[in-house]
């Protein structure tokens, strides 16, 4: 059951990303869950390309997280070597200085300190990705319902009875992983899912020649050239406007990265509101008093795609539990803080 | 391919299409100026694919097209001048090193 079009969909403002480095440096069970998520990608695009015979041009040739000031440097240094240690120094990373990244990347000005570089990040083309899901979902039988915007859950004696704005639909269970809305639901089902929208404003250029043959946080280039620039991030409520200042900052930032983008027209620029937990770390968690419902939540759809297609998609049909789905439980959120 | 509800060729004014010049109304946006002088409109840098305007109205992005050298205008939202030179090949953007 989908709400339909109008819906705010964090997917709007998805960057494509598979991004490894940085998550987690506060939380190890995160950054391990994040590396599981990226290594099974490789296995989720390929089962996608047999199943739909859409390539959603998936790489992995590893990303770059540029530094614009030496602080920077400094403390993704410290973060990175936070994160090898939780993951039991199996995350590989390599802090560059500048002329060590000008040899990757020959079209950074000066003004680019360094960069570190992670092999495990990789980048897809999220609209391909949506379509491919979509037709996997309709190839299984999967019956997708949009302009069903869910009005109450009921449960009943072998399940619930979910009211749309069309119709009433029984089941023996419920997921919710409706993103921004997941808050009103789960509070039916009796499932903390404290989610709040956190804007993204992103813009696109024209299609230029291959260049940037790494993914990065600010700039990303499209199999088809155009370039895809991003990462700001504003409490603006449910606001999904696009701003001039914020657009500006895009669009800045890029151009110091690198000075050529001066000359590249933009195509479009939009915002979407994305999905953001207190911690900025997934919820996954059952009801404990409906128990065949269960609320989930993310902030990294995509990074997430393909643990959530088969790991999490076992726990949730009873399969098996992945001891790391139990530090993803809204409960942390529940314990008092010490004054 | 397509006709102007009024024939008045005294103001019409010349731009060049890929080289050839073409006699059009003064008042036009170059993708109307391109429907009326050629059937076939661009093709993409890309694929190589042809492509012609679809909407009309700056959105579909598909009427791009090189004017006085500015690669990728949309020629809906830009009205012919006197002498204007439109390739509608466009090849893609360089992205240079020695820039700093």
């Amino acid at each position: 059951m989908d709400e339909g079009d109008r819906a705010f969909r964090a997917s709007r403002g998805n960057f494509g990303l598979v991004w490894v480095q940085g998550k987690g440096v506060d939380y190890p069970p995160y950054a391990r869950w994040t590396r599981l998520g990226a290594d099974m990608w490789p296995g989720l695009a390929d089962r996608l390309k047999q199943d739909t015979g859409i390539d959603i041009q998936y790489a992995r040739p590893g990303g770059l997280e540029f530094c614009l000031e030496p602080a920077d440097w400094d403390n993704l240094a410290a973060e990175m070597q936070q994160i090898s240690r939780h993951t039991d120094f199996e995350f590989s990373y390599e802090m560059l200085e500048h002329s060590q990244l000008k040899k990757l990347v020959p079209q950074i000005s000066n003004d680019v300190c360094g960069a570190c570089y992670c092999p495990h990040d990789g980048h897809v083309n999220p609209l391909y990705l949506l379509r491919a899901l979509h037709q996997c979902m309709d190839m299984r039988g999967v019956d997708y319902l949009p302009g069903n915007r869910v009005t109450t859950i009921e449960a009943n004696a072998s399940g619930f009875d979910i009211h749309t704005s069309n119709e009433i639909i029984s089941s023996e269970k419920v997921i919710l992983c409706s993103g921004l809305d997941n808050q009103r639901l789960g509070e039916m089902v009796d499932i903390n899912i404290p989610v709040e929208a956190n804007r993204g404003q992103l813009l696109i250029t024209e299609r230029v020649q291959q260049f940037l043959a790494y993914p990065t946080l600010h700039v990303r280039q499209t199999a088809e050239g155009g370039l895809q620039i991003g990462d700001s991030k504003e409490n603006a409520g449910l606001d999904d406007h696009t701003t001039s200042d914020v657009v500006s900052m895009l669009a800045a930032r890029a151009v110091r990265i690198f000075p050529m983008l001066r000359d590249i027209r933009l195509v479009r620029a939009w915002a979407a509101l994305r999905v953001m937990t207190p911690d900025g770390k997934p919820i996954y968690q059952q009801s404990s008093s409906n128990p065949g419902a269960y609320g989930i939540a993310c902030h990294s759809g995509v990074t997430l795609a393909a643990v959530h297609a088969k790991t999490l998609a076992d726990w949730i049909v009873g399969h098996e539990e992945h001891p790391l789905i139990r530090d993803f439980s809204s409960s942390r959120y529940n314990v008092q803080t010490a004054h | 391919m397509f006709k102007p509800l009024t024939d008045i060729a005294s103001n019409h004014i010349d731009i060049l299409i890929d080289g050839e010049t073409h006699h059009v109304p003064p008042d036009v946006s170059v993708a109307a100026a391109l429907l009326m002088s050629s059937p076939r409109v661009r093709t993409t840098a890309l694929s190589g694919r042809p492509r012609g305007p679809f909407c009309m109205m700056g959105v579909c992005f598909d009427c791009l097209v090189s004017i006085d050298d500015m690669p990728n205008q949309r020629s809906c939202m830009i009205k012919v001048k006197q002498g204007m030179c439109i390739e509608t090949r466009c090849s893609l953007v360089t992205m240079d090193t020695d820039f700093d």
